[in-house]
């Protein structure tokens, strides 16, 4: 008997991929919000900029 | 086919978001506890170096910064990392040369963990506030950003060419001697920044880094095994137990 896996990934489809793509781009702005916005994207000013600070410092980017 | 069977993206995409705000959440557990202290050690010697707080008032006031901020930052950055793991996961699981999903699954996270938080660590350590010149902060985002690509290109590297060999020695040695030589050239061509001011304290300067260093790579080994464990249903670990 085969082992079945667990969660079988999906084939790889043109369809597949491009809602990765989309899913990742995502995904890399809310890290952008995270690690070097200063209020372009979340429109807030220094805010969330400012809020983040303590954290960006210890995900290791580069600050100041 | 049961419904744990179906395959998708989707299931995968969730778990991958799941285990990832889980990460992002202990991982700043550990940078309140081990690296909050040092950096408002740095924050001190700022403020000592400007004469006094003084000025206007902040934004967010430091004990905002050092909790909520904390763990929104660690939390958000978790989600976003979590979602690309399982992302990649769903892609590239298909190539890699196991049988088992918790393998790819930890493979994958270590190779992030490598590519992406040890090669620009020693590349550009982190530097705690107090520290770092804010001209020329545009080329070191830029830097930083070109060492996680080439960090990436460095592992991906050593996994081709440890497939080029048969014998297991060989394939640990070819895939080192790649790592190594894309890992060399990028430091090299890099640009390098030396911003630390002479007299700060050089232990402060260790702790926070190390303390850095280990909030990221709790978040990546927590990601990868929380994912990894998020994927594998308790019926087939049974299923492997008993066999």
């Amino acid at each position: 008997m085969p082992k079945a896996q667990a969660l079988t990934t999906p084939a790889v489809s043109g369809k597949l991929l491009a809602t990765a793509a989309g899913f990742t781009g995502l995904m890399l702005l809310l890290a952008y919000l995270v690690a070097f916005d200063q209020g372009a994207l979340s429109q807030s000013g220094m805010y969330l900029h400012e809020l983040m600070h303590d954290g960006r410092h210890l995900l290791g980017v580069p600050c100041h | 086919m049961p419904l744990s069977n179906r395959p998708g993206y989707l299931p995968l995409l969730l778990r991958g978001l799941l285990a990832g705000l889980a990460a992002g959440l202990l991982a700043g557990g550990f940078a309140y506890l081990a690296g909050e202290p040092h950096i408002n050690a740095a924050i001190a010697i700022e403020e000592a170096a400007s004469g006094g707080a003084g000025g206007e008032a902040p934004l967010v006031e430091r004990d905002i910064q050092s909790t909520v901020g904390l763990f929104l930052a660690t939390g958000l950055y978790g989600v976003a990392l979590g979602g690309i793991l399982a992302t990649a996961y769903t892609l590239l699981r298909r190539h890699l040369r196991t049988g088992s999903d918790t393998q790819a699954a930890l493979g994958l996270a270590a190779a992030a963990l490598t590519g992406i938080v040890v090669v620009p660590f020693l590349k550009y350590p982190p530097n705690p506030p107090a520290v770092g010149n804010p001209d020329t902060i545009d080329q070191r985002t830029a830097a930083y950003l070109a060492v996680l690509a080439l960090g990436l290109v460095a592992v991906w590297a050593a996994v081709l060419a440890a497939r080029t060999q048969s014998h297991q020695w060989r394939r640990a040695a070819a895939g080192t001697a790649a790592f190594l030589v894309v890992v060399g050239i990028a430091y090299t061509l890099l640009p390098t920044f030396h911003e630390v001011p002479a007299d700060f304290p050089a232990t402060l300067l260790w702790d926070f880094r190390i303390s850095s260093l280990g909030t990221q790579a709790i978040l990546w080994t927590a990601l990868g095994i929380g994912f990894a464990g998020l994927i594998t249903p308790a019926r087939q670990k049974a299923t492997v137990t008993a066999a």
